[in-house]
């Protein structure tokens, strides 16, 4: 068996995918440097992004499985999980195999495992549109912060600026240390570079609009008294607002 | 995808800031508690605070918009009036491009419906009860002849505007999240049949996008009123939407599930199953040769797994193993499907069938039924 390592971008996984028919090799496996402990016996074979051959995969990928197959495979990549890229690697194999669109045959293990993975993370994109809560900053920009299971502010950005095109707001993700903000034209990404290590931006105070405690209590309030206490159904609750969620929902 | 932004602790969706303009009211409805005669504080928005408290949430990512609704102070024009006002308001002053749902009060003038209509995303008219002797007998100020006025010409703004919109470009939209309804169910002794024959009527004559049932919850001690105490039919409820589901999204017409035979849902099975239960012979149904509408009707597959199914499929026959993966309830499916070398039963008499499912499921509601409970209640 042999490992190829990529370097966790979408171009990177693609220039593997062309090393492993490039190598010929047989039944290869992918993973980023991190997924990957130490082998010892294996072949393992670094593999440096490449953006022709990528193309070149991309292309391909393109004219069997069309632009929406391709761009779903982009988005598995956000999902950051162990065997995204063996996954990814699985569905292209099997489509250039069979030269047809099979990202509906859901009895091919890649296929559904594909599939799964969009659901999460589909699930997860859809929750942080619902779940993000901006507060007003005295310098009249919105901010709010998240720390998403997967890396989706790319997936909800365009979301957040078809909706709030008339106010400038900043959605800012503490795991992965990157976030987006829109000055009423674009959305560009964000870094935050602290000069004392080890601090994040919730530490960091941002002074707040005078109105802001105010609409947190109303909102708060509001929610209080929409629910029911004599139908309490805790199950039901945290099935749809699990509690990592909690510590940034201004009601809760 | 739903467009809740947060649930109750009771596990419901909030998705709109849904508040009363007041609870004022010159009507004296049985079954509400704002009516005439109750004896409770009376209060009032003015359009502004709403406006303001709708546009600040929405800012924030609270909510998708507001449910504006409102009791009836003076009268139906008057207070349409206020319920215009604000959502006017939102529209013009702050290019507000959320939501916007508006109880009509019937009775309002047709001009004010019109300009409701203009600002709305969906208009809605309340039909209270299901049955017109229903509301005869709980609230006598009130009929279903004025209630059917309004959205029947709320339906022929909506069709009109949209012919306009065809010829000229520039027409505006009419209420383009269309209109719906609401009834409280359990409030008077209305059969499932008399509901359903009802909500089938709103959606066949004035095109409604949803009917909308509340069980009752009792507020009062009166003699054509249910006890006070008397639980609130959540499971009734639930059947009922659930039957709602089946005619708009599983291609079945109303009588298949309700008719003169059975005028009632069956409670403890969800109505396809009960369907599938009396029309053993349709079944069992071949998941790799019979077409959608078919598929649709198997007990436990949804519209999503028939969609599936109907795409897998084209790659090679379908197997139990490769349902269960496709996410299939097979609890109830595997009795009523035939793939590979499996076919469902057949002769196992219904009743049996039944009662064999329900033991090898769980359902969300068994505690209702639990014989145990029943002991210490």
């Amino acid at each position: 068996m042999s490992f190829l390592i990529y370097d966790g971008t979408f171009d990177g996984l693609m220039t593997a995918v062309f090393e492993s028919y490039a190598l010929k090799l047989e039944s290869p496996q992918v993973y980023t440097k991190d997924q990957l402990g130490p082998q010892l016996f294996e072949q393992v074979l670094e593999v440096s992004s490449d953006e022709e051959k990528a193309l070149r995969v991309k292309t391909k990928i393109k004219s069997i499985l069309g632009q929406n197959g391709l761009q779903m495979l982009w988005k598995a990549t956000l999902s950051e999980g162990a065997e995204v890229g063996n996954i990814v690697l699985g569905v292209v194999r099997y489509a250039l195999k069979t030269e047809k669109n099979i990202l509906k045959d859901y009895g091919h293990p890649s296929v559904l495992s594909l599939q799964e993975i969009m659901k999460k993370l589909s699930r997860e994109r859809h929750r942080m549109t619902a779940f993000v809560r901006f507060k007003l900053a005295s310098d009249q920009v919105y901010y709010a912060t998240i720390e998403p299971d997967f890396d989706v502010l790319p997936l909800i950005s365009d979301h957040f600026k078809n909706r709030y095109a008339d106010q400038k707001w900043m959605i800012f993700d503490l795991k992965r240390n990157y976030g987006i903000f829109y000055d009423l034209r674009k959305v560009i990404p964000v870094e935050f570079h602290n000069p004392e290590a080890g601090q994040s931006l919730s530490v960091i105070s941002i002074e707040w609009d005078e109105t802001e405690k105010e609409f947190q209590s109303l909102w708060k309030n509001y929610f209080k008294s929409t629910n029911i206490a004599s139908r309490k159904n805790t199950k039901l609750h945290l099935q749809h607002v699990p509690r990592r969620y909690w510590k940034y929902l201004v009601e809760k | 995808m739903g467009i809740c932004h947060t649930y109750t602790e009771d596990g419901r969706c909030v998705s709109l800031l849904k508040i009363l303009l007041t609870n004022h009211c010159i009507y004296d409805c049985l079954y509400c508690v704002s009516r005439k005669s109750n004896n409770i504080k009376r209060a009032a928005f003015t359009v502004d605070e709403v406006v303001e408290l709708t546009i600040n949430f929405y800012r924030r990512n609270y909510i998708e918009g507001l449910f504006l609704s409102s009791g009836i102070f003076k009268d139906a024009d008057f207070t349409m009036e206020r319920l215009v006002k604000v959502a006017k308001k939102l529209r013009q002053e702050h290019k507000f491009n959320g939501y916007i749902h508006l109880k009509t009060i019937p009775g309002a003038r047709d001009e004010l419906m019109r300009e409701a209509g203009l600002y709305a995303d969906r208009l809605s008219v309340n039909l209270e009860l299901p049955t017109s002797s229903g509301l005869k007998l709980l609230a006598p100020d009130k009929n279903h002849k004025d209630m059917i006025k309004p959205m029947a010409s709320i339906q022929q703004d909506i069709l009109k505007f949209k012919e306009e919109k065809k010829l000229i470009k520039s027409t505006p939209i009419f209420a383009p999240a269309g209109q719906s309804s609401q009834m409280i169910i359990g409030a008077t002794n209305e059969s499932d049949l008399d509901i359903i024959k009802t909500s089938s009527t709103l959606y066949q004559k004035f095109n409604l996008k949803r009917v909308y049932f509340s069980g009752y919850v009792p507020v009062l001690e009166h003699q054509n009123l249910p006890m006070l105490g008397t639980p609130v039919p959540l499971v009734r409820e639930n059947r009922l939407y659930q039957t709602d589901w089946l005619m708009r999204f599983y291609q079945f017409n109303p009588q298949e599930i309700v008719n003169e035979t059975y005028p009632n849902l069956d409670l403890e099975i969800d109505p396809k199953l009960s369907w599938a239960l009396r029309n053993r012979g349709h079944f069992p149904v071949d998941v790799n040769k019979a077409d959608y509408h078919m598929i649709l009707r198997i007990p436990g597959v949804g519209v999503k797994s028939a969609k599936k199914i109907v795409a897998a499929r084209k790659f090679g026959a379908l197997n139990l193993d490769k349902l269960r993966k496709l996410g299939i309830a097979m609890n109830r499916a595997q009795h009523f499907i035939a793939c590979g070398n499996h076919i469902g039963i057949s002769d196992m008499d219904s009743l049996t069938l039944r009662q064999m499912i329900l033991q090898n499921g769980k359902s969300k509601f068994s505690a209702n039924f639990s014989p145990q409970l029943s002991l210490f209640q």
